[in-house]
């Protein structure tokens, strides 16, 4: 009954038509959400049996070890793992730090003619390639780090070892800010998107009971969008911890564990990009291809991990809302 | 999960039930979702757009696989080569290639992958010919006889490694010996103003400012030339690191290609990298000299690079090492680029095209290759190269 209400007073051919619309269209988005999971499995399947090799060789040591040697084919991917995580966990606080205030600033401090501009340069960085970045990051970044910002964290924070030891100008900072500046358009744009959302009720209320601007902001907007701007951030971080070519031109890439943030670090991305296509043993290409089975790995507990936070942040922030 | 979400959704919409004021009610992460998914939509065309801006710019240099493909367009005795490998003799092969090809409507199309790359796909037989910046070692010329049977290799280009610095105070060029390397490469000597150094170059006014030392980070033959030297000098650099196109480097920050060390070094005061010659010269970048066998310091230029080169005239595929080279002219870190090819050509008309193209790049070609700062061949690996080519049927 209700479905012939539906269809309205189309006649029957009509009617048949459209189910069979239906029914393709049903079958076209299943068949594409399938080649997405044969794809998945598919490249997993590719990367083990490439690594194969270098997991039956090294085992857990491979993921453990740190010593990385091409000359005698000993491989230990620690150093690896750890240049990667540490330089998209700095790129994730200072990029969701300055992407979320610069979110609010253009929702609800900045005139209009100011907040269009702003947001169309801040969207213009995501369009810059990562090679232009990484090039900046030599000829600019670098030697201004070393000659001023470095010297004065280690004036006045150099009790921490964050900031001890020698300054080059590239390494685990530098790519940490680089890979910020590059996630920086993708959390601030989200994060606007989802302030918006925002019902003005919620605002009007707010400033109802007395709120400041900021209490508006702390009370009203953040808590409502919280869930929305950390998925702006795995995004980030997704992009981070793949980010390949402008990572490689600063980080220093010298396979090390070091405590301070001044010293060159490397991550996986930029390992397989260095080494790939020159490496002509076998072993070494396996044990490449091993990295980027791990960057999988890491990438994938990562996700998994945000999701579980933003689950969290979800069900604990929705009862306030 | 995702596809019965969605039916669920799309069945309750045709239904009527949803309505758009529910729509906005739903919440902040529906209305997320949303605008996310345009979002990154809108991130994917910018993306796709840029790389099609820099495709196009890619395609003026890069000739396109397709273009040689249309037979009615080109005359009939018109052929095409393919060969893949060394970035290092890219920019002399297109253009020797395109040098000797245009007159003849011969069509050679190199990619350069990296040597690596280039002997796979040699060794697949997808491409007619490989290069690499290290000739093929007995195991994978084992793989590729299985697959195409014995192959031809021939040095076809000539480079040399310069050690470049940057010390604002020295004007002068400084000189090193194979001890100063290898002690500042291994992290022995730290500072400028080491006395070893100040030994060597009593004249310049050595600041005392800590080293930095920059080496390449990704696989190169001018890192396979730089190591396989202080290998040859340096019994500690032997055992301790050893040589190869990458290796573990005791001490230093990694750039990547010669452009990422050049600008490493030129934007680092008082640091010290290796870089390719040709690199050097165009980015007039300061060098030193080195001290080589017989004591002489000497200069690296296209002369002294060749001189050391014709040292080696029996150069093979096996023994290809031509650092620390006799003779007082030779500048001590040079190495080959070598064509790979096969021995036994199914494809006569091919075989003997590719033979005459590679007669031509060991012999006049190498006028090219001096216009593009690569030192020549010396008479005498012309001479053998030519004699090894006459052997492929």
């Amino acid at each position: 009954m209700r479905l012939q209400q539906a269809a309205g007073s189309g006649s029957i051919e009509r009617r048949q038509m459209g189910r069979l619309v239906d029914r393709s269209l049903k079958w076209l988005l299943f068949a594409s959400g399938i080649t997405l999971v044969v794809l998945f499995i598919l490249f997993i399947i590719i990367l083990f049996s490439e690594a194969g090799e270098s997991i039956r060789e090294f085992g857990w040591k491979f993921i453990f070890g740190s010593d990385w040697n091409p000359v005698t084919h000993q491989y230990g991917a620690l150093p690896f793992i750890y240049g990667t995580i540490v330089s998209s966990i700095i790129a994730i606080f200072i990029a969701s730090i300055v992407g979320v205030a610069a979110a609010v600033f253009l929702t609800q401090l900045a005139p209009n003619w100011l907040a269009g501009p702003v947001l169309f340069l801040i969207e213009l960085l995501a369009a810059i390639p990562s090679v232009v970045f990484g090039l900046w990051g030599i000829f600019e970044l670098a030697p201004f780090l070393r000659t001023d910002v470095q010297p004065f964290l280690q004036k006045y924070l150099g009790f921490l070892p964050l900031f001890q030891g020698p300054m080059y100008g590239v390494g685990m900072l530098t790519a940490g800010l680089i890979l910020a500046m590059m996630i920086l358009p993708t959390i601030t744009s989200i994060a606007r998107d989802v302030i918006l959302t925002v019902p003005s009720e919620q605002k009007e209320a707010a400033f109802a009971l007395g709120a400041t601007k900021w209490e508006m902001i702390r009370l009203a907007i953040l808590p409502y969008s919280w869930s929305g701007i950390l998925g702006g951030m795995m995004l980030g971080l997704g992009r981070a911890l793949g980010e390949t070519m402008a990572v490689t031109m600063v980080i220093g890439n010298r396979p090390e564990i070091a405590a301070s943030l001044f010293a060159p670090s490397y991550s996986m991305a930029s390992v397989i990009a260095n080494e790939f296509t020159e490496a002509t043993a076998s072993i070494h290409l396996s044990a490449l291809t091993e990295i980027g089975l791990l960057l999988f790995a890491v990438t994938f507990v990562l996700y998994m991990f945000a999701r579980l936070l933003i689950r969290r942040v979800v069900r604990v922030q929705g009862g306030r809302a | 999960m995702f596809t019965i979400s969605l039916q669920f959704d799309y069945e309750r919409f045709t239904q009527g039930k949803y309505n758009e004021k529910e729509l906005k009610s739903e919440g902040g992460l529906k209305q997320m979702l949303y605008s996310m998914s345009k979002k990154a939509l809108s991130l994917a065309v910018v993306a796709t757009l840029s790389m099609g801006v820099l495709a196009g710019c890619g395609g003026a240099t890069q000739p396109k696989p397709e273009d040689k493909k249309e037979p009615a367009s080109t005359p009939p005795q018109a052929m095409s080569l393919t060969g893949a490998g060394s970035s290092f003799v890219y920019p002399f092969f297109s253009k020797a290639f395109h040098t000797y090809g245009q007159p003849i409507n011969l069509q050679v199309n190199y990619q350069s992958i990296g040597s690596g790359g280039g002997i796979k796909q040699f060794t697949e037989q997808t491409v007619d010919f490989g290069a690499s910046d290290v000739p093929m070692n007995d195991k994978e010329l084992e793989a590729a006889s299985k697959t195409g049977g014995e192959v031809v290799q021939i040095p076809a280009a000539l480079g040399a490694t310069v050690i470049a610095y940057n010390i604002p105070e020295v004007k002068e060029k400084l000189k090193f010996t194979s001890e100063l390397i290898a002690g500042i490469y291994l992290g022995k000597i730290k500072n400028w103003n080491d006395a070893a150094i100040v030994k060597e170059n009593p004249e310049a006014k050595l600041p005392n400012q800590p080293i930095t030392v920059v080496h390449r980070s990704d696989g190169s033959g001018t890192t396979y030339i730089f190591t396989d030297y202080l290998s040859s000098v340096s019994k500690d650099w032997k055992d301790q690191v050893g040589k190869g196109k990458d290796v573990k480097w005791p001490a230093g920050v990694g750039g990547k290609g010669n452009e990422g060390v050049a600008g490493q070094v030129q934007k680092t005061p008082y640091s010290i990298g290796y870089v390719e010659l040709a690199y050097a010269l165009q980015a007039k970048m300061s060098y030193g000299t080195v001290k080589n066998k017989e004591g002489k310091f000497v200069e690296p230029t296209l002369g002294s690079t060749t001189a050391a080169a014709a040292q080696f005239p029996n150069v093979t595929p096996k023994e290809f090492s031509i650092v620390n080279a006799a003779g007082a002219d030779s500048y001590p870190i040079s190495g080959y680029a070598w064509a790979i090819l096969y021995k036994n050509q199914k494809d006569q008309a091919k075989g003997q095209a590719m033979v005459k193209l590679f007669d031509w790049v060991v012999t006049k070609g190498q006028e090219e290759a001096k216009a593009l700062n690569y030192a020549p061949l010396p008479d005498n690996v012309q001479k053998k190269a030519q004699e090894t080519l006459k052997t492929i049927k």
